[in-house]
């Protein structure tokens, strides 16, 4: 039988069984429905983790001091105080030529923050005019630290959202005077809420000029009297460049620690956390579309079932066509392509169906949890593709009990 | 031009072996009209499956127009049945969804020569004189029509042989004849071979040789003298 014939040939049974056919196909659509909708929610979940990481930006490389030993006994990464406020100007420097964009040095300190009655305890973060782009921070008032403040040691800060809030309430905090340490700081602006970020830690803090914290704030020094810093955020040109940019910096910090053996400092690729994130919500996406796999099993089972009943049915049928002269493979491809036929138009709606309830969810609240989908057309193709091949793979069993059928027997079957 | 020689057809039914053709010689020519008779049980339904090629033989050979069936496979037979036989059965065995026309289609959708179905199918209707009927499903016709729709499905591709078991034996007398008419008609005016399994020994009569059958094995093969 040419294509055409068998593909007319299918439809007419299948239409002669109007509602058997009708429901046979509802499993599939259930199945594959379930499983574009479950994939769209897990994709979307997927996506707001990866924004909430790459709000920080993915083209950044984070270099952090070696780790320190006293007597053999290793202290934590960043522990030595290896790495400088020069350290950072001369990667910003020497590089902007080729990978990198800018970079922000940072100092960690903390402090008692005194306004009026207010009081917290927060972390007092020494930065560079360049932290604010570098970290794809924004201002909500005032203006941020510049070149002037960090050379002149001014002490202004810059309040985050949270501290701002915990401090000021509702009041502008700009021009006023908080106290750090006992130390009077003028503030100058506020950062805009990050909102997620891990434990809002972006939210509370303070940011003062890495020269003012160093001298006012922090203890340590370094034995060379330059300004250590516990961290240097390197915004990279591109994502392309990160693997390059890596690789000089370490050079450059090799030459300028004059470092032989091991070195005294470590670069953290933001990229890599994000790969380890996205190979571990993969596997998550992959379940839940496992889960839904499992209706659309049951689905193709119910194609199975409704095939062997029909193979069973349609023997005569099958008798009179062997005896005009019809081969195995004609009837094997006959009922096959009934098979498959139900399992693609179930897929088919599934999809649409799929698609309909990915789109209705997406953004709503339901069961105090805000769906957010994300759905593209690999799902569909998936879908699809897995839709025809359980409607091969449970149809050729039928199919081949009716291909294998004698003629004789058949022909006498009532 | 169909050449049986020893042919024996034991069929295994668990533990009991039944012999349904027990060494049967027989010769057919082209152009004769046939009939076979005998009870139930005598062997010549296992007849009609071997020499339609539904079946193949125990053992002994079987030859229709020079080839041996008897070494053929399966899409082998499939596409002896479907080049040189038709098949007239008892009960019609029209497909209930199709159409008469669809019905009469249906040889032609296996197996070579697949151009002008339609056209072809619309002939052989004509041929059996049912060219009013061709859009009218079998539950909308006649016994009789049944049976014409069943006799131009048979004639479709030119079969070199036609085999009808009992084709008649569903029908009123009036129907009957018109059928046995027709098949008469075939083999005089279009030289059509024709074996025809019946009970009706009026049937027979309008044959030209009547083979009866007994227990497996032929028991009489009788030339009559052709009747009008």
């Amino acid at each position: 039988m040419n294509p055409l014939d068998t593909g007319l040939s299918a439809l007419t049974s299948l239409w002669a069984n109007k509602l058997r056919s009708g429901l046979t196909v509802l499993g599939i659509v259930i199945g594959v429905a379930a499983v574009i909708s479950l994939m769209s929610i897990g994709r979307g979940a997927q996506a707001s983790i990866t924004e909430t990481i790459q709000s920080l930006g993915t083209n950044l490389l984070f270099v952090q001091p070696g780790s320190s030993s006293f007597g053999g006994i290793f202290f934590g990464q960043g522990s030595a105080s290896t790495l400088t406020l020069d350290d950072a100007e001369a990667i910003a420097d020497s590089l902007s030529d080729s990978s990198v964009a800018a970079v922000a040095p940072e100092l960690n300190s903390s402090g008692q923050i005194v306004y009026g009655r207010e009081n917290t305890f927060t972390q007092v973060l020494g930065v560079t005019p360049e932290y604010l782009d570098v970290r794809n921070m924004n201002l909500a008032t005032g203006s941020f630290i510049s070149d002037g403040h960090v050379t002149g040691r001014s002490e202004v800060a810059v309040l985050g959202s949270y501290t701002s809030e915990s401090l000021f309430g509702l009041r502008d905090p700009v021009g006023q005077t908080i106290k750090i340490n006992d130390r009077r700081f003028t503030v100058i602006g506020v950062l805009d809420s990050e909102g997620g970020g891990p434990f809002g830690l972006f939210d509370d803090q303070i940011l003062a000029p890495i020269t003012t914290v160093y001298y006012r704030l922090a203890a340590q020094r370094t034995t060379r009297g330059e300004i250590a810093v516990d961290s240097i955020s390197v915004q990279v040109k591109d994502e392309s460049l990160m693997d390059q940019a890596e690789g000089e910096i370490a050079t450059l910090l090799r030459l300028r620690h004059r470092l032989t053996g091991e070195d005294d400092f470590t670069i953290n690729n933001q990229q890599d956390t994000l790969e380890t994130l996205e190979e571990t919500t993969d596997t998550f996406v992959m379940f839940l579309g496992a889960i839904a796999g499992i209706s659309l099993l049951v689905g193709g089972i119910g194609i199975m079932n409704i095939m062997l009943v029909s193979v069973t049915e349609r023997t005569r049928e099958i008798g009179i066509r062997k005896a005009m002269g019809a081969t195995r493979r004609d009837i094997l491809v006959q009922f096959m392509s009934e098979a498959i036929f139900l399992s693609i138009v179930g897929g088919g709606v599934g999809v649409l169906v799929g698609v309909t309830i990915s789109r209705l969810i997406d953004d709503k609240t339901l069961l105090n949890q805000t769906f957010q989908t994300v759905f593209s057309g690999d799902i569909v193709v998936l879908a699809l593709l897995v839709s025809a091949a359980i409607g091969l793979f449970f149809g050729i069993y039928p199919a081949m009990r009716a291909a294998r059928q004698h003629p004789i027997d058949a022909l006498r079957y009532e | 031009m169909i050449t049986l020689e020893g042919v024996t057809k034991v069929y295994n039914l668990g533990s009991v072996q039944v012999t349904a053709l027990d060494g049967v010689d027989l010769s057919i020519d082209e152009g004769e009209m046939v009939a076979v008779m005998g009870v139930s049980g005598s062997g010549k339904s296992t007849l009609m499956n071997i020499v339609g090629c539904l079946d193949v033989p125990t053992s002994g050979s079987y030859s229709l127009d020079g080839q041996d069936v008897g070494a053929m496979n399966d899409n082998r037979l499939a596409y002896v049945r479907n080049r040189k036989v038709g098949f007239v059965f008892q009960t019609y065995n029209l497909l209930p969804r199709l159409s008469a026309l669809a019905n009469v289609e249906l040889p032609l959708l296996y197996g070579r020569g697949r151009r002008n179905r339609r056209q072809r199918a619309r002939e052989a209707l004509e041929r059996v004189g049912l060219g009013d009927r061709m859009r009218h499903k079998p539950a909308e016709l006649s016994g009789g029509q049944q049976q014409r729709v069943g006799i131009a499905r048979a004639l479709v591709k030119e079969p070199a042989i036609l085999l009808a078991d009992e084709p008649t034996g569903n029908l009123d007398s009036r129907s009957s004849e018109e059928i046995i008419d027709m098949l008469i008609r075939l083999n005089r005016e279009e030289g059509i071979t024709v074996v025809v399994v019946t009970h009706s020994p009026e049937i027979a009569a309008r044959t030209d040789r009547v083979i009866s059958m007994l227990d497996g094995r032929i028991v009489s093969d009788e030339t009559t003298e052709r009747t009008r």
